[in-house]
């Protein structure tokens, strides 16, 4: 059974078009990285799975309708939405008490022992405690839960790259299990790409790219090439072109890893490059990038 | 016994003790408790002003005002000698009735407005059990809180009057026997759920409703409309019969005795007691009725919310 499963789905505010027909299968055990621009429509897919907003066409979460049977859904499905959530008033101790009281999957002891590793103290307010101790704090809570989709919506914004760090690791080494599916989204795009099984590319509330991680990898290379070079490696029709220090950078889809050994340096492009060169070539996105450099 | 069986048994104990579901009471349970951790203020002021007015008691108690009466004439009727207490009590009810006016027009406002609503949201608390268990505040809690603190804070008087009295060397029995200690308390107890949970519990859920959907200036919101239909009212009609329902509703001002003017405290004598005429009155199934679409709307309301 497919963890999440939208057919057409489409969500509009007034005439703005948040969500323009998604078909997505995320099966279960996968770690998707959601990813896109800003305002591609990326928290309102994530509110749309977690119930928080209604929507036109089909989305099925964990077998449920996630609007209409969200009470439901709750007990399988974790998120975090925003690390700024956590109620300002709440002593830690507080929060672990409630969240062991109403939620059936919760385990103490895990969220104690991972308190226990940070220098939290069980009598503080959380409006004491610095940002990255209240995302500590909020991930010792929901990593504590034996949920079976665990949905992150920008969940290391704000936070210096110690602690964004520490949180891929604990959440790749002390919570993935190949059982649970995750779905992250968010713009810091090279912290998590060798987290991710499966990448997804939103655009204007479409989905521009979807593919694994390993058909990334096989799929797409990255060739430095000399300039002597530059006309034989244009023939084989790149994606995208980059000029680094000393040389460019060409993109291919489909090429075979040989022919381009030929050309130069060949590698597999990281997530982000392959990101700008996907974006880019949307058609009204590279008109847009024309009309700003002409300006 | 086989590791193996020992293995099994284990694990089949640990999925038949694995909880599927926290059931509605426990969510609940807890969901007040989330209220009274987070709303301090909801039995500190109470008790805040029990303490002040004890204070003011004991001061008239030292100077003999009250007592004062009883030594004059020692037949003086019922009302005179409970004065004090029923000064006590109607005190905490009105602090009662404040607490829960401000308490409910934070009470689903607060959470949009310190963005904490989505990590309520994100454990398994339906809105229905959230939104009940911010109405069980000035519906259950603060009336019995009040019975509590006002018992309490009456037999502190009771004893402090009757010490006073034996040290001026007098009877303490006119004291005890016309105040009849235990009938005033249950008739506190019953003006307190009649009159102070039932009767206004269409306030309370307009109140909540409107928490939960002004994205400012709650109190503004909440009190406009009810301005406004007043206004019109008078203006067109030049009666003014929905501002006096709507103060009848706030101050509690319920058929549940059969008073004169002068008892508008409950401890007037049991007879007064009419369960049956309250119960029955229209007025207050109206006001229920209007209470159930009020509290709908706000469960239904806050699914669609999210932070401010």
């Amino acid at each position: 059974m497919a963890c999440i499963e939208s057919r057409g789905l489409r969500k509009a505010f007034g005439t703005t078009i948040a969500l323009d027909g998604i078909d997505l299968r995320v099966e279960e055990g996968h770690i998707l990285g959601l990813i896109g621009p800003n305002g591609a429509g990326k928290t309102t897919a994530l509110n749309a799975i977690l119930g928080l907003t209604p929507y036109e066409g089909q989305l099925s979460v964990l077998g449920h309708d996630p609007w209409s049977e969200r009470d439901q859904l709750m007990q399988d499905v974790c998120f975090i939405a925003d690390i700024t959530v956590l109620p300002r008033w709440a002593r830690v101790s507080q929060l672990l008490e409630y969240v062991a009281g109403v939620h059936p999957r919760f385990d103490r002891a895990k969220a104690e022992s991972f308190l226990a590793k940070t220098t939290i103290q069980r009598t503080s307010r959380v409006r004491e405690l610095s940002k990255g101790m209240v995302t500590q704090l909020h991930l010792a809570l929901i990593m504590a839960i034996d949920a079976k989709l665990l949905v992150l919506d920008e969940p290391t914004l704000g936070l210096d790259i110690l602690y964004r760090k520490q949180f891929y690791d604990s959440l790749l080494n002390d919570y993935f299990d190949r059982k649970r599916t995750i779905v992250i989204a968010t713009h810091q795009v090279e912290e998590i790409e060798h987290v991710l099984t499966d990448v997804i590319f939103v655009d204007r509330g479409r989905i521009i790219f979807n593919r694994s991680t390993e058909e990334v990898e096989s799929r797409y290379l990255e060739v430095m090439v000399h300039p002597d070079k530059a006309a034989a490696a244009n023939a084989l029709k790149p994606m995208q072109e980059r000029q680094v220090f000393g040389g460019s950078i060409l993109l291919f889809e489909d090429v075979d890893r040989q022919q381009l050994a030929t050309l130069g340096d060949v590698r597999t492009p990281s997530i982000t490059d392959l990101f700008v060169a996907v974006i880019g070539k949307q058609p009204s996105r590279a008109q847009a990038v024309v009309q700003g450099v002409g300006r | 016994m086989s590791t193996q069986s020992n293995a099994m048994s284990e694990s089949f104990q640990a999925q038949s003790v694995a909880p599927v579901a926290v059931p509605s009471s426990r969510a609940m349970y807890w969901s007040v408790r989330r209220e009274l951790w987070e709303n301090r203020s909801v039995y500190i002021a109470p008790l805040a002003v029990a303490g002040v007015a004890l204070f003011a008691f004991s001061i008239s108690a030292i100077a003999g005002i009250w007592e004062r009466m009883l030594r004059i004439d020692p037949t003086q009727p019922r009302d005179v000698i409970a004065q004090p207490y029923d000064i006590a009590a109607g005190l905490m009810m009105l602090t009662g009735i404040v607490v829960s006016v401000f308490y409910c027009l934070d009470a689903l406002h607060g959470e949009r407005r310190d963005r904490s609503i989505l990590f309520w949201k994100s454990l398994p608390v339906s809105d229905f059990t959230t939104v009940l268990a911010k109405l069980s505040i000035p519906f259950v809690f603060l009336p019995l809180l009040t019975f509590a603190i006002t018992v309490a804070m009456q037999w502190i008087m009771l004893l402090l009057s009757s010490l006073i009295l034996l040290v001026r060397g007098q009877s303490v029995v006119t004291l005890w026997m016309k105040l009849s200690f235990f009938r005033m308390s249950l008739l506190l107890l019953y003006h307190l759920l009649t009159a102070h949970a039932l009767w206004p519990l269409p306030i309370y859920c307009w109140l909540l409703l409107v928490s939960g959907w002004a994205r400012r200036a709650t109190f503004l919101w909440a009190a406009l409309p009810v301005v406004a239909i007043a206004g019109v009212e008078q203006i067109a009609f030049g009666t003014r019969h929905f501002a006096a329902l709507v103060g009848s509703r706030l101050i509690g001002d319920a058929p549940s005795f059969v008073s004169t003017p002068a008892e508008v405290f409950p401890s007037g004598p049991m007879t007064h007691i009419t369960p049956g005429s309250f119960l029955s009155s229209p007025g207050l199934w109206v006001g229920l009725v209007l209470a159930g679409v009020f509290l709908t709307a706000a469960v239904r309301l806050r699914r669609y919310q999210g932070p401010i």
